[in-house]
């Protein structure tokens, strides 16, 4: 991993900095593609994609877990290879080359899954396949890597992977611990509370509760960002 | 009789999007005035009711274990369901970009106003699991076009629904960082706790 992404390096150095001195990997303009998922750009709470998947797995903190990584690999590699034909792709049929791309990436770490961790790819085999649907994959797809080269498309994926897994973190930290009183499967709430009469509320585990959690993250979100807030 | 009990199950008691929570991303989003919101329910019952049934089809006579022994008897134990996520999306996408095409050609300022997610239909999970709920029900094909019909009607009543709310709530004094898109959250969770009240009913 970390030698492939040198090589991404050097490439945007070198494609970029073609002028008589080579710039910076990271300028001002590539930070931001990292870092503004996390507040300007979040992938969930502001751009409003791949809502779906998280509410469907974020009951339990480890499924979410798996799922977040799993949507930065085929998030990053499917940025990468699509901006990198993005010329060649004639417009009328550029869904079916998108969603080709993404479906095999999704069957290869279904496969990967398979081969080095069957234990977690048994839990999962439902959720790898939900990551062809996820709109997060095709939004990006559409609005970055279309319009974009590689090396940045690829800063893109992993910023907007990582600000999605993030959510889904925290949704699922809250789900797991009021729903079930576990965390990561591990009881967490002790005896003694629920035999003072404590119990696990169960709408914690309707999806409904999702949608309050997310938006309760969007409020505190956009008091601390007050630019984000819609005026209309 | 039991396509009319298909019809209403599909829209309200299994409404793709308040019972199952699936396409929530361009309901969440284009939802913010009634026109665009008719819109785009309108694309949704013509996406979903025609690739039920092309997806019933290439389900039964392709992909189903012994569906190929129409060609020749030695097929008949060939099981190509494996296939069926990456078949099933494809004929969706290509609907899809049909419907892109028309609206771009014939609605322009439908076609600005939905903006990207119009191809987001493609991967509206209540579109591919429409399909994968007609595998798993077994639903002949008079039932499966009827279920696409009736799933896009939910999803077109449900969209619109919510455009209605939250042009009302424009009114309202809602916190100012919770307008906008944080109460359509809170809102759509709400519809949907209120949809669990059809759970009772069986049809």
């Amino acid at each position: 991993m970390s030698a492939k992404h040198e090589m991404e390096l050097e490439n945007g150095a070198s494609t970029l900095g073609g002028g008589a001195k080579t710039k910076p990997f990271l300028t001002a303009d590539r930070r931001h593609l990292l870092t503004d998922p996390f507040n300007d750009e979040n992938p969930i709470t502001v751009q409003v994609l791949g809502v779906c998947s998280a509410l469907a797995v974020t009951t339990q903190l480890k499924t979410s877990l798996v799922m977040a990584l799993s949507v930065i690999v085929v998030l990053t590699l499917s940025n990468v290879i699509i901006s990198a034909i993005r010329n060649t792709i004639p417009n009328r049929i550029r869904m079916i080359v998108q969603l080709l791309v993404i479906a095999g990436l999704v069957i290869l770490v279904d496969q990967l899954l398979k081969a080095f961790a069957y234990e977690v790819s048994r839990q999962l085999s439902v959720y790898v396949g939900l990551i062809i649907t996820n709109c997060i994959i095709m939004g990006r797809l559409e609005a970055k890597a279309m319009s974009s080269t590689p090396t940045e498309s690829f800063l893109d994926g992993i910023g907007n992977g990582v600000g999605y897994g993030a959510i889904l973190i925290v949704v699922s930290f809250f789900r797991e611990l009021f729903g079930s009183g576990t965390l990561m499967g591990i009881k967490v709430v002790p005896d003694a509370l629920y035999k003072m009469g404590y119990v696990n509320n169960g709408i914690m585990l309707t999806s409904a509760a999702a949608m309050f959690i997310i938006g309760i993250i969007i409020w505190i979100q956009r008091s601390r960002n007050t630019k984000l807030i819609d005026v209309s | 009789m039991d396509l009319v009990n298909i019809f209403i199950k599909s829209a309200f008691l299994e409404n793709m999007v308040l019972a199952y929570f699936l396409g929530m991303c361009s309901f969440l989003a284009v939802s913010k005035t009634v026109k665009t919101a008719l819109g785009l329910g309108l694309a949704v019952i013509f996406v979903l009711g025609i690739t039920a049934p092309i997806n019933w089809a290439v389900n039964t006579y392709l992909l189903k274990e012994g569906a190929l022994s129409f060609i020749s008897p030695a097929l008949a134990d060939v099981d190509l369901t494996f296939l069926q996520y990456i078949v099933f999306i494809a004929a969706i996408a290509s609907m899809v970009q049909l419907v892109e095409i028309i609206v771009e050609r014939f609605f322009p300022p439908l076609y600005n106003a939905l903006g990207i997610f119009l191809p987001l239909i493609t991967v509206n999970c209540a579109i591919l699991g429409g399909s994968l709920f007609i595998v798993e029900r077994e639903y002949a094909f008079d039932e499966s076009v009827v279920f696409g019909l009736g799933s896009g009607f939910g999803f077109f009543l449900a969209i619109v629904a919510l455009a209605s709310i939250r042009e009302k709530l424009r009114y309202s004094n809602i916190p100012a960082p919770l307008r906008g898109l944080g109460i359509a959250f809170i809102i759509t969770g709400l519809m949907g706790l209120a949809f669990m009240s059809f759970a009772g009913i069986s049809l």
